[in-house]
């Protein structure tokens, strides 16, 4: 087992309470991600899966509650629904597309 | 038949049931790099230990022409045998028997070999080595993973369970390890997820290996899933051994006591170890082998949340369980993952009369919206709940920092500790000066005509005053403030007198940690 390496001067440094301490951070650590707030505009994919359809296009008014498209996941046809008025910004998705979880779909204004 | 006849006839039977899969599956074994179910049995077990049961055990699928087809003892090897003279009930899948699936004979071999442990009370060590479930056997295989997770729960807390994975551990066969004690896993050999490579690839359209998807690494390092991280099978072997040295073959014994042992003094010298400067690192391990005997410390879950170290060593030939922050690593602040990687450790200790000692030395919990959002006020909350209600020996030792909610958390006097003891070191306040004096002087410091200077002052008083053990002290949350060179002596007599410690927990039918 390889041993820990010795904390050095000018290596990593955290602030806890206004203090700032000399020490690494570890593995977990270094695979954070920055925080960025939710975009109420940008309807996202809850979790990951395949459009089947899409039934809205660039420049559409939609209503709150309005169809936008169906994710296909877990084997589940899941109805995506605008949560609000607004118009059609961009549709980033296609009818077939494999989408990750927090993919942007549709955006609205 | 003559009694000579029927006994050749035994060994012909045990012969052909020895074999396995065969010598190809058997040659394919090796190739992985892998050794087969048997020898790893033999060679974690004491040299002519080993009794096997079952061994004639055959499946009884009828299904998908599995009517037609041999597999020797069902592909999993079970018996008894002992480990340094300890007695422990151990069962291996065999990879090489149908890829060492579970069948409903395989799980029943299992749960068998795990109802003897209970009943005898000694420890189980199970080898995984299975590519899942045996889909030929369908609703029957999954029954017999049930059977086996229920067993693993009636088991929590009353006898030691390890899990070692030495091959595919995927799908439900990876709750079994997730519900024992500790898991042990070999670089490149081990491998556990819930969905694999191949279906992320086709739900997700996402490469990755089963490396980096559930290997060692990823367990040991990111998950915590796995205890002990080892580069090759024989050093892994040799881990259990150890461990099974440090604990009791039941929650109704003590770890076995060996002889007593004096400290490397000279490799590890107290007095030489900690900064005064609080904000600078050192490895709180030193002070673990400048205590404990022999310097020895065997280290759990290593890789895992760094910022704190859990493990076991032995003071005065007794087992005892250490829990420290480390600052060398994110200056050993509280957070989810070393909150959950304590709090387990506290209750494993309670559940089998390991003493717990704790060394304090953190800035508080770690501050960040990651952290918020992954729920360290939960999570956080397990190692208050595991302290206090574990009713072994608990002894404290503030090294040096000791601030706010992590003073609380790190075993102190309200959490029921037995003896707190502080070094001239130790800082115990509601937080690190800087923090308090930006605080409670803030009006004072804006309205000064040189702002910066006052708050250098202000700091410095608040040092002056509150930056010690003594105003603890001076209202009994800690018990004697000692020299460092004193803190084994002091240990050894508050572990000697503690020995009868009888604390009952309020009756119950079980508490709601918060998991």
């Amino acid at each position: 087992m390889k041993k820990r390496k010795k904390g050095k001067k000018d290596s990593f440094r955290l602030v806890v309470d206004d203090v700032t301490y000399i020490t690494n951070p570890n593995k977990m650590f270094t695979l954070r991600k920055p925080y960025s707030p939710a975009n109420p505009n940008i309807v996202s994919s809850f979790m990951p899966g395949n459009i089947q359809k899409v039934f809205v296009k660039k420049g559409q008014a939609v209503k709150e509650g309005e169809e936008l498209c169906i994710l296909e996941a877990m084997k589940m046809k899941n109805v995506i629904l605008a949560p609000a008025d607004g118009t059609v910004k961009k549709v980033n998705i296609k009818e077939g597309d494999i989408v990750p979880k927090n993919h942007p779909l549709v955006e609205l204004q | 038949m003559s009694i000579k006849q029927k006994t050749l006839d035994l060994k012909q039977r045990m012969q052909n049931a020895l074999q396995g899969g065969g010598a190809k599956a058997i040659e394919k074994q090796v190739a992985m790099g892998k050794m087969t179910a048997r020898e790893r049995i033999i060679s974690l077990l004491d040299p002519n230990s080993f009794h096997e049961y079952d061994l004639f055990v055959e499946h009884a699928a009828k299904d998908f022409d599995m009517d037609k087809k041999h597999l020797p003892g069902d592909g999993v090897i079970t018996g008894t045998g002992t480990i340094s003279g300890f007695p422990v009930c151990v069962y291996a899948q065999d990879f090489t028997v149908a890829g060492g699936s579970l069948g409903l004979m395989h799980a029943r071999k299992i749960g068998k070999i795990m109802d003897h442990a209970m009943k005898l009370k000694i420890p189980i060590i199970g080898i995984n080595d299975s590519g899942g479930a045996r889909i030929q056997e369908g609703v029957n295989s999954l029954a017999g993973y049930g059977e086996i997770f229920y067993r693993n729960t009636q088991a929590s807390g009353v006898i030691p369970q390890i899990s070692v994975i030495l091959g595919p551990c995927a799908g439900g066969a990876v709750y079994s390890p997730a519900l024992t004690d500790f898991v042990f896993v070999v670089d490149k050999i081990s491998k556990m997820f819930i969905t694999g490579p191949e279906v992320i690839r086709s739900v997700l359209g996402e490469e990755i290996s089963m490396e980096e998807l559930g290997g060692a690494r990823v367990h040991s390092e990111i998950t915590g899933n796995a205890h002990f991280f080892t580069e090759s099978e024989a050093e892994c072997f040799q881990k259990i051994k150890k461990l099974v040295s440090y604990i009791p073959w039941s929650n109704k014994r003590k770890a076995a006591t060996f002889p007593k042992k004096a400290p490397k003094t000279k490799q590890y010298r107290i007095d030489n170890i900690i900064p005064t400067d609080p904000r600078e690192p050192y490895d709180v391990r030193d002070v673990i082998k400048a205590i404990s005997d022999d310097s020895d410390f065997f280290e759990v879950q290593e890789l895992y949340a760094a910022n704190m170290v859990v493990g076991f060593g032995r003071l005065s030939g007794q087992t005892v369980g250490f829990v420290a922050n480390q600052p060398l690593i994110l200056a050993g602040v509280l957070d989810v993952d070393s909150s959950d990687k304590a709090a387990r450790f506290i209750r494993f200790c309670d559940a089998f009369n390991i003493p717990l000692v704790t060394l304090v030395d953190l800035p508080g919990y770690l501050p960040g919206i990651d952290q918020e959002h992954a729920g360290v006020i939960r999570h956080g909350a397990k190692i208050l709940y595991s302290y206090s209600e574990a009713t072994v020996p608990k002894l404290t030792v503030i090294l040096r920092k000791a601030y706010g909610g992590g003073y609380i958390a790190m075993c102190s006097r309200h959490l029921k500790a037995d003896f707190v003891f502080a070094w001239p070191t130790a800082e115990i306040a509601v937080m690190g000066p800087e923090g308090a004096a930006n605080i409670i002087f803030r009006h004072e410091i804006m309205n000064s005509p040189n702002p910066e200077e006052t708050r250098k002052r202000k700091v410095e008083e608040y040092k002056q005053k509150f930056a010690n053990p003594y105003v603890a002290a001076a209202h009994g949350y800690i018990d004697a403030v000692i020299e460092p060179s004193e803190t084994r002596k002091f240990l050894l007599h508050a572990l000697d007198i503690s020995a009868e410690k009888d604390e009952k927990a309020p009756e119950k039918k079980h508490g709601i940690p918060p998991f």
